[in-house]
């Protein structure tokens, strides 16, 4: 028995959550701002955004736990949270922080989550839950006590968790936030495999590299709103220029005081507005723009500039949305 | 399109009457049972070990002064202590379960977090939790039940009749107990209950001399301390003799148990469900 290998096409709905003029909001602050969102079945849906974007609140509308103030809100056809239960029981959750039962061992947290639920997805559930295991390569572990697995076995823990009720939508909030490399590409490739299986997967992110490798489509969240929603490449595509060049003058950041900046490059700013939209961060210059060579063709004049010419990607897109203000 | 009227209704929209699913509710006392059988013995010392020293110290020690004095129902002291013992340390099991064990998996444990991401509602938990912790009063109401039974403190095996009264008296004190956790922001706030309403409870409800022998006003105020009613209860049950308005003393319990349950459950969607 394995993860996905026979799932009966259940319901047909176009669309596994979609909400109409959503809002909340939070004493004086309003978290979710007259939101619409339409998200498909199947594949990968991303919500990418800053801190305090809104992102987990939205999440936790899904499950019946915030009350929308206003609007409509269906996940899997179902009205929520009217029937934020029997949505519960469709969808697997990985929240942000672990929140494994520390009182009991892999193979048990799963067992004991698994009673949660009013009907076992699968019986006999003992191989099942092993399936499980398997699949987040924790077989080994399964006698093993919570407090002795890594933060990396802890959140494949929670991933196979989410699964215990084989769900029509698993959603998951920042998975790989806090992991290292290795762990992080594990879970990349888990979550490629389950897609590929057909499950429908929505996450929360703030690392593009997580958002563009995964999600077949994006909603750029900030504020409670959504700035824009596509396909990464369409994104890319239409909401900035397709090629990017780094510019920073030589030796800049090895200054002896701060008073030493490094003189400008006469000219050169004038020079290279005319093709691309400039944007400083400290000493860097991310010229944005359609003409490359055109940019690129006036700094051989000028030896004290190294640059980096690259393809425009969905941080820029993300950044451009969003600002680059803090947010903290 | 912007939404025309904003229904104000945070307050309201949490006091709906609770609806139970009672097999997510048993999910969740199973979930408390497993894990206490694993850690059982320690908690055996805990919750079994001081009331048997009040016992044998106080029932036995004080009790060759006091036997043949007035108004202790013809019965030993001995008996006497024993039965209101038997109620106070299901309160008291009770009352430390659904503080600061219930606290600790609601915060910093967030057991409660992973379970509302499946079908059971807050309302489930709060169920459970009541069942759990009077549950965990019941067991030690009942061993401390059987040793004064088998020391010869109660009239013989038929005490043990008294043990669904023991888990009635639990539901009483767990569902206070659990709304006052609702609203802690920390563990320290658990002492104030204990110090200035479970321990007051213990020595003025009847558990160490009859009631009748306080003040006319201090009984009026005795008279609506659950306890009052649990000891009311137990010990004609356990020392054989005839129960008086048995269905009042149910009935207040009763009572106890269902308002503790809602104001709990009340307080605790409100952690949870924004």
């Amino acid at each position: 028995m394995t993860i996905s290998d026979s799932r009966p096409e259940r319901g047909s709905a176009a669309s596994v959550v979609r909400a109409r003029n959503l809002l909340k909001r939070f004493g004086t602050k309003t978290v979710i701002d007259d939101l619409d969102l339409d998200m498909p079945r199947g594949g990968c849906y991303g919500l990418l955004g800053p801190n305090g974007a809104g992102k987990t609140t939205l999440l936790r509308m899904l499950l019946g736990h915030v009350l929308p103030d206003a609007g409509t809100l269906e996940v899997l056809g179902e009205p929520v949270p009217a029937a934020a239960r029997s949505v519960r029981a469709r969808i697997g959750i990985v929240p942000q922080d672990d929140n494994l039962d520390p009182d009991f061992t892999v193979m048990e947290n799963l067992r004991i989550y698994a009673g949660y639920f009013p009907q076992p997805a699968r019986r006999p559930l003992t191989p099942w839950l092993e399936s499980l295991l398997e699949f987040v390569s924790l077989h080994e572990r399964a006698t093993d006590r919570i407090q002795s697995l890594s933060g990396g076995m802890r959140r494949r823990l929670v991933i196979a968790r989410a699964l215990v009720n084989d769900p029509e939508l698993l959603i998951l909030d920042e998975p790989t936030t806090g992991l290292d490399p290795q762990v992080r590409h594990l879970i990349w490739a888990k979550l490629r495999e389950l897609i590929k299986k057909g499950s429908t997967i929505l996450l929360t992110t703030h690392y593009m590299e997580e958002a563009e490798r995964l999600c077949d489509r994006l909603a750029i969240v900030d504020q409670g709103r959504i700035l824009a929603e596509d396909t990464p490449k369409t994104l890319i595509a239409q909401r900035v220029e397709p090629s990017v060049i780094e510019l920073r003058i030589r030796g800049a950041g090895h200054r002896a005081s701060a008073d030493d900046v490094p003189a400008e490059p006469t000219g050169l700013p004038e020079a290279i507005s005319r093709h691309a939209r400039i944007e400083r961060i400290d000493e860097t210059w991310h010229c944005h723009t359609h003409h490359p060579q055109r940019v690129l063709e006036h700094l051989p004049r000028y030896p004290e500039i190294e640059y980096l010419h690259r393809p425009a990607n969905l941080e820029d897109v993300f950044l451009n949305l969003t600002g680059r203000e803090l947010r903290d | 399109m912007n939404p025309t009227s904003i229904p104000r209704r945070s307050i309201p929209r949490r006091w709906h009457i609770p609806r139970l699913h009672p097999a997510a509710a048993f999910a969740v006392w199973r979930r408390n049972a497993l894990v206490w059988r694993r850690l059982f013995v320690s908690s055996l010392v805990f919750h079994f070990g001081e009331p048997l020293l009040y016992l044998i110290g106080i029932g036995y020690g004080l009790g060759r002064f006091i036997d043949g004095m007035e108004g202790m129902d013809g019965i030993s002291y001995l008996s006497f202590f024993a039965s209101g013992l038997v109620a106070s340390s299901t309160m008291m099991s009770t009352s430390y379960e659904a503080t600061y064990s219930a606290y600790t998996r609601m915060v910093p444990q967030k057991t409660y977090d992973g379970i509302i991401a499946t079908p059971v509602e807050v309302d489930d938990i709060v169920a459970g939790e009541m069942l759990w912790c009077a549950t965990k009063g019941c067991m030690a109401g009942a061993s401390l039940l059987i040793v004064a039974t088998l020391i010869g403190a109660f009239a013989g095996f038929e005490a043990l009749l008294c043990i669904p009264i023991l888990l009635l008296i639990g539901l009483a004190f767990s569902g206070l107990a659990l709304a006052i956790t609702a609203t802690a922001p920390s563990y320290d706030y658990f002492s104030y209950y204990m110090t200035l309403f479970i321990t007051p409870m213990f020595i003025l409800c009847g558990v160490f001399y009859p009631i009748s022998s306080m003040p006319a006003f201090v009984q009026g105020l005795i008279q609506v301390l659950p306890l009052t009613h649990a000891v009311a209860l137990v010990r004609p049950i356990v020392t054989g003799a005839a129960l008086e308005n048995p269905i009042l003393h149910i009935a207040i319990l009763i009572a106890f148990a269902f308002v503790g349950f809602y104001v709990a459950a009340i307080l605790i969607r409100r952690r949870f469900i924004l």
